[in-house]
């Protein structure tokens, strides 16, 4: 049982179909910590010292958001500039996340095959995702294979609450340790 | 009485610009009209004694002004100059103007005598010429005041010691010290808890005359007191301007001071010029001149040797010594009471009266020579000492206003140490600002002084952040005049209160509109938008809002068109938001989340 720290990163939940359920489905899990980013930090000040001991505390950090220009949304990039500090996350004495695991719940826009060297986005899901699995890499951590829901424009209500309850799932056996660990290379 | 007035004015007017004009100064034109309208001049006006004592009330008011600039933190940081330069600089001069008068087979007891006078420096001729060369905060303006002041301080055991060198017995004085400290002490205390309440009883009834009137009254009865207990006057109101310093009433103190000490301390020149007879001059023209001159070198060496022993910039030496350089007003009262117990002749006393109010008319004219000779060749290091550390008043921000808008500025810029001063005209809310450590100053911004008087010269940043439109307005336009570097950012109430600044491209600030915003993003949030989303919708908002504002502001008094922009507005912001949501929609259509 892995302590988990779960964080939703979406600038407009309002709007949003895919991961609202999503979050909704994961919020059934005990004992999981459930974060809003741009729910706390609308002004995007982000209160790094409460974040690192929210890390320290957890075993599992998980982050669930749309993919946006082959990335995350802007508010969890400024996160992980500002709270993954050297002498913490990285660097001399930057061990705190050691041995800890990272994991990523997507949503993307275009179907699986548009992630392809023949597809219109011409990269693998993975290969995009590198920059996220080095910085995983870099802190030390685990990084552990990420859930995918593609395609959500063309998901029926019943496939997106399939989705959602896929990705609670996931969760679940992320926690117990049974998700196998990843490398693109 | 009319007549005399008439006469010291135009006296003052004449002169006093003419020798500016000339470079020698101020103090030089008056003492010089002095010469003129006396008895010994054109004898327009006789009986100098008269209005010399009168005026120096104008050297009293000098001091309380120097007192109020040094608080007693800072009148501490000057002990060692002040005791170790000045007693060096009285105990040196004088022994070497002692040797002189012996070389010219004067008796020691009168030689002591007359040294002694010669070594105390006039504090009105020094600073006035300090102050009006801004040097009054360099290292030398320091050193020179420090020795002033132990001066000041000197006189009160001198006059003591004259008694007992006359032979007359020791000094039955024994008491003064003590009654001084217990002066002093009374005015410490009354100063921290009863003038506040006063002042602003006082300034509650908003009759200025009154506070200034209360201001003077102040001064002299303080000054009064301290005589009555045998310190000097102007020792007295120095010491009550230093325990004043700390006071918030201080620039308005200052303000409200400033015309009567320089009207006054004008007249004491005049007064000073007044009195030089010219008839010894007539009788004796070798001897004034050599005494003169023989005196004088003897200080400014005395004075340079301790320049160079307390470690000045070498071209500071000569400066140092020549603003010290004459005899002062003390050696008047010193040598009237030397006459009086016998120490000296009356010829003596008026002799050295004389040479001593010549000596200071010859501190301008040296000085004028120094600057057109010795600085000129030292002028290339003049930079090195130029570069002083800033007057503690030398705040980049002022703040007119201090209530609950000017706060959150003042205090934000409290914690990060940037130095701000505060002007405010409700005495009641100084008193509450002051509970809570803050320095504010009270006063009408309107006025230009007190503007002077919060360093509106040296600061950066004026913020207006009072009530009351046209008050700011009137600020503003103060401030273009005089202080045109002065950047502006102001407070407003309303709309049509923003638009003049806005053509003039003055930041504005609308008083409640960032609360009004704050909590519309609030509610919006309680109706189910995101924290992010109801924040961009609230930016959208103002951003729309403050174009509005400034096309509106283009056709101010034009009611019609701003109706239509009103409208117009509304219609664009609704279309606007529309829009955005459809980005929204389209966003997710599109399947980016």
């Amino acid at each position: 049982m892995k302590k988990t720290l779960f964080y939703f990163v979406h600038p407009v939940p309002r709007k949003s179909r895919t991961n609202r359920r999503v979050l909704e489905e994961i919020k059934l899990l005990p004992e999981v910590t459930v974060r809003d980013l741009y729910e706390t930090y609308p002004h995007f000040h982000i209160d790094v010292d409460f974040e690192k001991n929210l890390l320290l505390a957890h075993d599992l950090i998980v982050f669930q958001h749309p993919m946006y220009w082959y990335s995350c949304p802007p508010l969890m990039k400024l996160w992980i500039d500002e709270v993954l500090e050297r002498g913490f996350a990285y660097g001399e004495g930057g061990e705190a996340l050691k041995g800890k695991f990272w994991m990523q719940i997507i949503s993307t826009g275009g179907p699986e095959t548009a992630y392809q060297r023949s597809g219109y986005n011409r990269f693998t899901i993975s290969e995009l995702l590198r920059p996220f699995e080095q910085t995983a890499e870099l802190c030390q951590m685990h990084y552990l294979k990420p859930f995918l829901i593609q395609g959500v424009r063309q998901l029926s209500d019943l496939s997106i609450q399939d989705a959602a309850e896929g990705a609670r799932h996931y969760l679940q056996d992320a926690i117990n340790g049974k998700v196998e660990k990843f490398s693109s290379i | 009485m009319l007549q005399h007035s008439l006469i010291y004015l135009t006296a003052a007017v004449v002169m006093v610009p003419l020798f500016q004009f000339l470079g020698l100064g101020s103090v030089l034109g008056y003492l010089i009209g002095g010469i003129l309208i006396g008895p010994y001049g054109f004898g327009f006006i006789s009986g100098a004694e008269e209005v010399l004592h009168f005026s120096e009330i104008g050297v009293v008011l000098l001091l309380f002004l120097i007192g109020l600039e040094l608080n007693p933190r800072k009148l501490w940081n000057l002990r060692r100059p002040l005791i170790g330069m000045g007693g060096a600089q009285v105990v040196v001069t004088a022994g070497l103007v002692t040797v002189i008068l012996l070389a010219m087979s004067y008796d020691v007891k009168k030689s002591i005598v007359i040294a002694l006078g010669f070594a105390l420096s006039s504090t009105a001729v020094s600073l006035s010429i300090l102050r009006e060369r801004n040097r009054l905060n360099t290292a030398m303006g320091k050193s020179a005041f420090s020795v002033l002041l132990f001066q000041d301080l000197a006189v009160i055991p001198l006059m003591a010691f004259l008694p007992w060198l006359a032979g007359a017995g020791g000094s039955t004085e024994g008491i003064i010290p003590f009654r001084a400290i217990g002066a002093v002490l009374l005015v410490a205390f009354l100063g921290r808890f009863l003038l506040r309440p006063v002042f602003r009883l006082v300034a509650q009834t908003n009759l200025r005359e009154v506070f200034t009137a209360f201001s003077l009254l102040l001064v002299l009865g303080i000054a009064a007191l301290m005589q009555s207990v045998g310190v000097s006057m102007a020792l007295g109101s120095f010491l009550a301007g230093v325990l004043l310093a700390d006071s918030e009433y201080r620039h308005e103190l200052e303000i409200d001071i400033e015309p009567f000490k320089g009207l006054l301390l004008g007249l004491f020149f005049i007064a000073i010029g007044m009195s030089i007879d010219l008839s010894v001059v007539k009788i004796a023209p070798g001897s004034v001149v050599l005494t003169l001159f023989a005196l004088l070198a003897a200080k400014i060496i005395s004075l340079m040797l301790i320049a160079k022993i307390f470690r000045f910039d070498l071209s500071e030496n000569l400066l140092f010594a020549i603003i010290l350089s004459q005899g002062g007003e003390f050696a008047f009262v010193l040598y009237s009471l030397a006459q009086s117990v016998g120490l000296i002749t009356s010829e003596d006393k008026n002799f050295y009266v004389l040479i001593v109010a010549l000596s200071m008319a010859t501190t301008p004219v040296l000085l004028k020579i120094y600057e057109q000779t010795f600085y000129k060749i030292w002028s290339r290091k003049v930079h090195t000492y130029n570069v002083e550390a800033p007057h503690s008043e030398n705040n980049p921000v002022i703040i007119a206003g201090f209530g609950r808008f000017g706060q959150v500025l003042g205090r934000i810029l409290h914690t990060l140490n940037i130095g701000t001063t505060v002007l405010d005209y409700d005495p009641g809310h100084i008193e509450f600002m002051k509970k809570f450590g803050w320095k504010s100053f009270y006063g009408d911004v309107t006025r230009l002084d007190l503007l002077e008087a919060a360093g509106a010269a040296t600061a950066k940043i004026l913020v207006i952040a009072i009530k009351g439109p046209s008050t700011s307005r009137l600020v503003a336009e103060l401030v273009r005049e005089r202080f045109p570097h002065l950047k502006l950012f102001v407070r407003v109430e309303t709309r049509p209160d923003a638009y003049a600044w806005i053509n003039e491209s003055v930041p504005v600030y609308r008083d409640t509109l960032g609360s009004s915003l704050e909590m519309a993003e609030d509610v919006l949030k309680s109706l189910g938008f995101g924290a992010y989303e109801a924040r961009k919708v609230v930016r959208q908002f103002r951003t729309h809002d403050e174009e509005m504002l400034r096309r509106s502001a283009r056709h101010a008094g034009d009611d019609k068109t701003l109706l239509a922009i009103a409208r117009q507005s509304r219609e664009d912001l609704r279309q606007l938001m529309e829009d955005d949501v459809k980005r929204m929609r389209d966003l997710q259509s599109e399947g980016w989340g």
